[in-house]
C-alpha cells in the first residue's frame, strides 16, 4: 500500500481542527423511486455526502442494518428490502469522486427499475427529504509535533475533529486518505506502518465515538510495540 | 468553567463541552436576540430558558424577548398554529388586525434592541411580523419555526409566508416539516436539557409521594401521556386506547397530565373533552398542571411503566424525549419528530390507531425485561441525539454559516 503525503505535510506540525455539520432543507423530495433517481442526479454534491456521511453527526437512530439515508428509506418508508440492501452496500469510501459515487446510486436505482415493474410506480409511506450541508470548520490552536503525542490528542479529540481528520479528509487532496496517514507519511516517513494501520480503519461502519477509540487503540498499540 | 457547563460534562463529556467553546469563540460578543409569545408553557418557552443562558455562559450576548397581545391576538395565533399544522380555520379580518396591531406596538419596544442586534431569531409566527417593522435591521434574522408546515391550510400559509419570506434564513426540526421558502432553510430538532427539574434525577420518596397525592396506586401498572390539552395529541384517543387495553390488564392506570399555556385558548374546550370522554372511570386522572408543575411532570414519567404519545400531529414531541431519557419505552403517534425518536422494536413503537396503541400497550406491560431494555436504549439514545448540547452546538453551527457566507465549505479562523 503506498499512501499519499499531504502537499504542506513537510515538516509542519500537525494542526487539529473541529468541525460541525449544519443541514439546510433543499426543498426536494421524493415520494417513488423514479422520483428519488430524479432526485439523486439533480441533487448538489454536498447533498450526497450528507445522506452517506452526515448521520456521523447528526441526531439519527444508529440503524443496525442500514448505514446511508437512501437505503433507510428504501427499507423503512419504500418498504424494499431488496433495494435496501443494494443500496447499504455502496461505501462511499470506494469513490474517490462525487459523481462516482452518484453514478453507483443511480446505476442501483435503474436495476432495480427495471427488473420489477411494480417498484416503478409503488408510493413510499413517507417521502424521501432532500438535504444539503454545509461544513464549519474551526481551527482549535492544538498542534501535534510527533506521532508520539497522537494517542493522548487523539483519545480527547471533540467527534467533530475525527469527522474532519478521518471522513471529511477523505474528498481534500490528497484524496481518499485520512488526515492522520497523510501528515505521517510526509512528516514522518518512518512511521509509515502507523499511517497505513490508520488507513485500514474502516469508517463507514462506525460511530465516530467508537472510530475514535479504534483509532487510539492503533496509536496506543502502535507506540506499546514500539517501546516493548 | 462556569459550573452549569461543568455539569453538563459529567453527564455528555469534555469533549462535547470543549467542541461548544471552539464554535462558540468566532461569536464571542455577538449581540443576539430570541423573541417569541410565551415565557411559560409549551416546549419553545422551555428550551429558550435553557439556551439563552448558557449562549450568554459560552460569551454571547444574548438575550430574549417576549411579545405580549390581547386574546384576540392569541385567538389568530392559536388558529395559525392549527392551520399549519393543516386544518381549515377561519381567520377573521378582525384577527388578522388584532394580529398585525400587536406586532405593531410590540415593535415599538423591542425596535431598538432588534434593530441593533447581530442575530435575531423569531420563533414561530406570533412575532413573525417584527422584521418588516424594523426597517433599519442591521443584523441577520431567522425564523425559527417549531410547527410541522408539511401540510399547512394554504390560506393561512399564503398570508404568513409574506411575513417570513423576507426573512434571511429559517429553521426547522425536520425536513419534511418546510415548506418552500426564498432562503436558506436550515435543520435543527430540538431537545431537553437533563439538568433542569423536569429531567433531573429524582428521590424515589419524592415520585412515591407524588402518586400518592394523585391518588395512583404505586402497585398496578400505570402507563401516562404528558401533553397540552389539544386535538392533535388525541387525548381521547388515549383513553380509548387505555380502555382497550384494560380489557385485558385490569389493574391498569391511566394518567393524562396536562398544563395550560398563556398563548392557547383552546384548552379549556379541550380539557372538559377529555374530563367528559375519562368519565367516572377512578382508574383514568385526568390532571390539569400548572405550568411550572415541572417536578411533578418528572415524577409521573418516572412513575409510569410506559409513555403514550399518541398525537395526530406533532412539531417534535418532546414529552417522548423526556419521558425516553428517563428510560421508559414511548407508544408514539407516526408522526413528526416522534417518528424520529420513536424506532419500533428499539425505543418504543409507533403507532396510527387507538387500537395499535392499545396492542403495544399490553405487548410491552406484558414483559418487564423488554420493557426495561427498551428504556435503556432510549435513555442512550437521547444522551447521544437529543440533549441540549447538541441542540446548542447546531445553533452555534448555523449561526457561524449564516453570519460568515453561504459557501458549502465555512472556514473559521
Amino acid at each position: 500500500m503506498s499512501l499519499p503525503a499531504r502537499d504542506s505535510g513537510g515538516d509542519q506540525p500537525f494542526a487539529v481542527k473541529d468541525c460541525a455539520l449544519a443541514a439546510i432543507a433543499t426543498g426536494r423530495r421524493a415520494h417513488t423511486l423514479r422520483e428519488l433517481y430524479d432526485g439523486v442526479s439533480a441533487t448538489t454534491p454536498s447533498s450526497l455526502y450528507y445522506h452517506f456521511w452526515g448521520g456521523l453527526l447528526r441526531p439519527r437512530f444508529d440503524d443496525p442494518e442500514y448505514n446511508n439515508d437512501f437505503a433507510v428509506w428504501a427499507f423503512r418508508d419504500f418498504h424494499d428490502e431488496t433495494l435496501a440492501e443494494r443500496l447499504s452496500v455502496i461505501d462511499p469510501t470506494d469513490y474517490t469522486d462525487m459523481e462516482e459515487l452518484r453514478q453507483e446510486v443511480l446505476d442501483t436505482l435503474e436495476e432495480r427499475l427495471d427488473e420489477d415493474p411494480v417498484v416503478s410506480w409503488k408510493r413510499a409511506e413517507s417521502a424521501f427529504t432532500f438535504i444539503r450541508s454545509q461544513i464549519v470548520v474551526l481551527d482549535t490552536h492544538t498542534t501535534i509535533t510527533h506521532p508520539r503525542e497522537m494517542p493522548e490528542i487523539v483519545s480527547a479529540m471533540s467527534l467533530g475533529s475525527v469527522f474532519y481528520h478521518f471522513i471529511d479528509a477523505r474528498r481534500r487532496p490528497p484524496i481518499g486518505i485520512n488526515d492522520f496517514s497523510a501528515w505521517i507519511v510526509g512528516a514522518f516517513p518512518e512511521h509509515t506502518p502507523l499511517a497505513e494501520r490508520l488507513a485500514h480503519l474502516d469508517p463507514y461502519f462506525n460511530r465516530l465515538a467508537g472510530l475514535r477509540r479504534q483509532l487510539a487503540g492503533v496509536l496506543a498499540d502502535y507506540f506499546g510495540e514500539a517501546a516493548s | 468553567m462556569s459550573a452549569t457547563l461543568a455539569r453538563y460534562q459529567d453527564i455528555v463529556g469534555a469533549d462535547v463541552v470543549s467542541h461548544l467553546r471552539q464554535l462558540a469563540a468566532p461569536l464571542a460578543g455577538m449581540k443576539v436576540v430570541h423573541v417569541n409569545s410565551t415565557r411559560t408553557g409549551g416546549g419553545v418557552a422551555e428550551i429558550l430558558h435553557m439556551l439563552v443562558p448558557l449562549k450568554v455562559e459560552l460569551g454571547l450576548d444574548a438575550r430574549w424577548e417576549v411579545i405580549t397581545g390581547d386574546s384576540l391576538f392569541y385567538q389568530c395565533t392559536k388558529g395559525f398554529h392549527n392551520a399549519l399544522q393543516g386544518t381549515a380555520v377561519e381567520i377573521t379580518p378582525a384577527m388578522i388586525a388584532a394580529y398585525e396591531e400587536t406586532n405593531r406596538k410590540n415593535a415599538e419596544t423591542l425596535r431598538e434592541v432588534l434593530q441593533e442586534a447581530d442575530l435575531v431569531f423569531i420563533h414561530d409566527p406570533q412575532p413573525a411580523p417584527l422584521l418588516g417593522l424594523c426597517p433599519t435591521r442591521r443584523g441577520k434574522w431567522v425564523w425559527r419555526c417549531h410547527i410541522d408546515v408539511s401540510h399547512p391550510f394554504r390560506p393561512v400559509w399564503k398570508y404568513l409566508r409574506r411575513h417570513v419570506a423576507a426573512y434571511d434564513a429559517s429553521i426547522f426540526s425536520l425536513a419534511s416539516f418546510a415548506q418552500p421558502l426564498p432562503h436558506p432553510e436550515y435543520l435543527i430538532p430540538p431537545s431537553i436539557d437533563p439538568l433542569t427539574e423536569k429531567n433531573m434525577d429524582l428521590p424515589e420518596d419524592e415520585i412515591r409521594q407524588v402518586e400518592e397525592r394523585f391518588g395512583i396506586d404505586p402497585e398496578r401498572p400505570m402507563i401516562l401521556q404528558v401533553s397540552r390539552f389539544d386535538r392533535f395529541k388525541d387525548p381521547v384517543g388515549v383513553i380509548q386506547a387505555y380502555r382497550m387495553a384494560k380489557r385485558y390488564i385490569p389493574r391498569l392506570q391511566l394518567v393524562l397530565a396536562g398544563g395550560g399555556a398563556s398563548d392557547d385558548p383552546e384548552g379549556e374546550v379541550v380539557l372538559a373533552e377529555v374530563r367528559a370522554a375519562a368519565g367516572d372511570d377512578p382508574d383514568a386522572h385526568v390532571l390539569l398542571l400548572p405550568p411550572d408543575a415541572h417536578r411533578t411532570i418528572n415524577a409521573l414519567q418516572r412513575a409510569a411503566d410506559l409513555v403514550l404519545q399518541k398525537s395526530l400531529r406533532e412539531g417534535f414531541g418532546l414529552t417522548v424525549t423526556e419521558a425516553m431519557w428517563k428510560s421508559k419505552p414511548v407508544v408514539g403517534g407516526n408522526t413528526g419528530g416522534i417518528r424520529l425518536q420513536v424506532v419500533n422494536h428499539h425505543t418504543g413503537f409507533l403507532v396510527n390507531t387507538p387500537e395499535g396503541a392499545a396492542q403495544r400497550v399490553r405487548y410491552l406491560l406484558s414483559d418487564r425485561d423488554r420493557r426495561v431494555k427498551m428504556g435503556e436504549k432510549a435513555r442512550e439514545f437521547v444522551r447521544e441525539n437529543f440533549l441540549l448540547t447538541r441542540h446548542l452546538r447546531e445553533y452555534l453551527t448555523v449561526m457561524l454559516a449564516i453570519v460568515r457566507g453561504v459557501d458549502d465549505r465555512i472556514e473559521v479562523a
